[in-house]
């Protein structure tokens, strides 16, 4: 919501209140301070989800495990190191795991290309996620990179396939899919495994269709203004969430994951756990409905047409038969 | 099929007349060869070089009288338009511009056709359009395109063009990616074939959705066809990408077109697909 639609709001109240004499300046001020603390400061959350020791997924996976398998390669060309996978155990639940990894120091992040993967990264995921469906797994997805590698070789193998054909399988796979984007959503390469029943954003994650840097070269014709770029998409997990793109949001500890990434571990694991309990009461067709349903609903457009229709019905009809 | 929901898709409307094809067309300097071509040449010639071959955009409507049998189509949500979802100065005036410009309410038009009988649904985008770009209007008509075949149960035609998502919408153009994606895997739950025609530019988040979903993908030669630009990849690589990166041929050598069909003979490719696919070539079990 725009910030003068809410201080219009504000104002609208408090006359109303005026005019029936009731007193509401508390509740005011609360709601304007709740406004504000919500919303931030939105570059400083790019600077925390981008930060190197923020937490990353297999730091994640290691607090919310309790015994975990890395699985390795796409069985088609290699394994890429900036996309992990394996089973994890969760309050006794077999839990299929998969994201981006990014690294703590330089070493570590030229060994896993910065968190930047191959078409081969996202056809592990791809394998994975099937591999789940086959015994009845559900999935789990840590989101964290800046985009799919924008590389030569990268094109040669295809990673616009790779990205679209994951998007297709997520979509109607027969298990449940929880997604977290725990650091940067960045384009293509994190929906490439961000499709799913439920989405969630940590509190000082971002989510965007290109990076600041690029939406300011591009649209704002200088990449020195990534600043205000970032602020005019509206990137912050809050932004998101206001857009309905997204179920919740994870709090971190104050400061960031990265003061105590315990603290966002567990939130993460009781979220799972819960998630978990509630989606295994849906059978396959009625998963892979809500999750159509919620896809294609959004967008943002006008129509005048006395005929608009609701093609969700069909979408439903279609599925119910599956 | 039942028919118990109405698509609402323009099945009642009468069919409306196609505005004269390539009347728009203007005596054009060719970006691959630099040779001024006049409009009748292009005309004739399907907008394609007469001097080097490249095969230039074309607007929809052109290109749809150019495929579908005279006097089928019928265009589908036609009044659509974009609202401007992260509230972004500028996009509004950009959308009437664009507009003014192609005569089409966004980047893509959408409808039922036929080729030598066969019916079709028919997606194809405009890069005239803020470069062919997606946002929710796309996403939304190339859904519905995509759904009204699944359940017609007709083949689903998607000519692509476009620079990628439309940035303008910020978070919602990137999730038309996965809804259209998602409509896609209807069409293999009903076993309706998706046939994608790859041309001059399809990249970015179109690229890594449903153009690259089809089960029988055609390009157009010479066609850029890709997901990162390539001014993007050499600035990763610093260094000048070999001739040919990302084109039609090069895709076809990777292994992600099945084949590059020159422009005339798109139609004759297409209606050979709809005849192989139709029900009546499905009995080969009865025999």
């Amino acid at each position: 919501m725009d910030e003068s639609v809410i201080s219009n709001t504000i104002e609208e109240i408090k006359l109303l209140a005026e005019k029936e004499n009731i007193d509401i300046s508390r509740e005011l001020d609360d709601l304007k301070t709740k406004y504000a603390s919500s919303k931030g400061d939105t570059w400083e959350k790019v600077q925390l989800a981008r930060r190197i020791d923020r937490p990353n997924t297999l730091d994640y996976i290691n607090l919310i495990c309790d015994d975990f398998i890395e699985l390795h390669g796409d069985r088609h060309y290699g394994d890429d190191p900036a996309m992990i996978g394996g089973i994890g155990t969760v309050d006794g639940m077999s839990v299929t795991f998969i994201g981006h990894q990014r690294g703590h120091n330089l070493k570590e992040n030229i060994a896993r290309n910065y968190g930047w993967a191959y078409p081969e990264g996202y056809r592990k995921a791809l394998r994975l996620a099937k591999q789940a469906e086959k015994f009845n797994r559900p999935v789990v997805t840590f989101i964290d990179t800046a985009g799919a590698y924008p590389g030569l070789e990268s094109e040669e193998r295809g990673i616009g396939e790779a990205i679209a054909v994951n998007l297709k399988a997520f979509s109607v796979l027969r298990v449940p899919i929880l997604c977290f984007v725990i650091g940067e959503g960045g384009s293509g390469g994190a929906l490439g495994i961000g499709v799913g029943d439920k989405i969630y954003m940590l509190e000082n994650s971002i989510y965007s269709v290109i990076s600041p840097e690029g939406f300011a070269s591009i649209l704002l014709r200088d990449p020195q203004r990534a600043q205000e770029a970032a602020d005019l998409m509206k990137v912050t997990a809050q932004d998101v969430k206001e857009f309905g793109i997204i179920h919740d949001i994870i709090p971190e500890a104050p400061g960031g994951a990265h003061t105590d990434p315990s603290f966002t571990a567990t939130k993460i694991k009781e979220r799972i756990i819960t998630d978990l309990k509630r989606l295994a009461s849906r059978n396959p067709g009625q998963l892979i409905r809500y999750r159509s349903k919620k896809i294609r609903e959004i967008g943002h457009f006008n129509e005048n047409n006395e005929q608009a229709q609701d093609l969700f019905k069909i979408f439903t009809k279609a599925f119910s038969r599956s | 099929m039942g028919s118990e929901f109405t698509l609402g898709l323009g099945r009642k409307k009468k069919k409306s007349a196609l505005p004269e094809p390539f009347a728009r067309l203007q005596d054009t300097v060719c970006r691959e060869c630099q040779n001024l071509i006049p409009a009748a040449q292009l005309a004739k010639s399907l907008q394609v070089c007469p001097e080097c071959g490249f095969h230039m955009p074309m607007h929809p409507y052109d290109r749809i009288s150019t495929l579908v049998d005279e006097g089928s189509f019928e265009e589908f949500s036609q009044d659509l338009t974009s609202g401007n979802p992260i509230s972004l100065t500028g996009y509004k005036e950009k959308l009437d511009q664009a507009r003014g410009k192609s005569g089409i309410n966004d980047a893509v038009v959408t409808g039922r056709g036929s080729i030598d009988g066969r019916e079709a649904i028919f997606g194809i985008m405009s890069f005239q359009f803020l470069g062919g770009s997606m946002g929710s209007v796309v996403g939304e008509k190339i859904t519905r395109a995509i759904l009204a075949g699944a359940e017609e149960g007709s083949p689903v035609i998607l000519v692509t063009a476009s620079g990628g998502a439309r940035m303008q919408e910020g978070i919602f153009s990137l999730m038309q990616m996965a809804k259209t994606s998602s409509a896609a895997a209807l069409l293999d739950e009903a076993g309706i074939p998706l046939f994608i025609v790859l041309t001059h530019p399809t990249t970015g988040g179109v690229t890594a959705s449903f153009a690259m979903l089809g089960d029988v993908a055609i390009a157009e030669p010479g066609a850029l066809i890709g997901f990162a630009g390539q001014r993007v990849i050499e600035g990763t690589l610093k260094q000048k990408l070999p001739a040919g990166f990302q084109r039609a041929e090069f895709q076809q050598d990777q292994g992600f077109v099945d084949m590059v069909v020159p422009r005339e003979n798109l139609r004759h490719t297409l209606s050979f697909l709809l005849q192989t696919h139709a029900t009546e070539n499905k009995g080969w079990m009865n025999r």
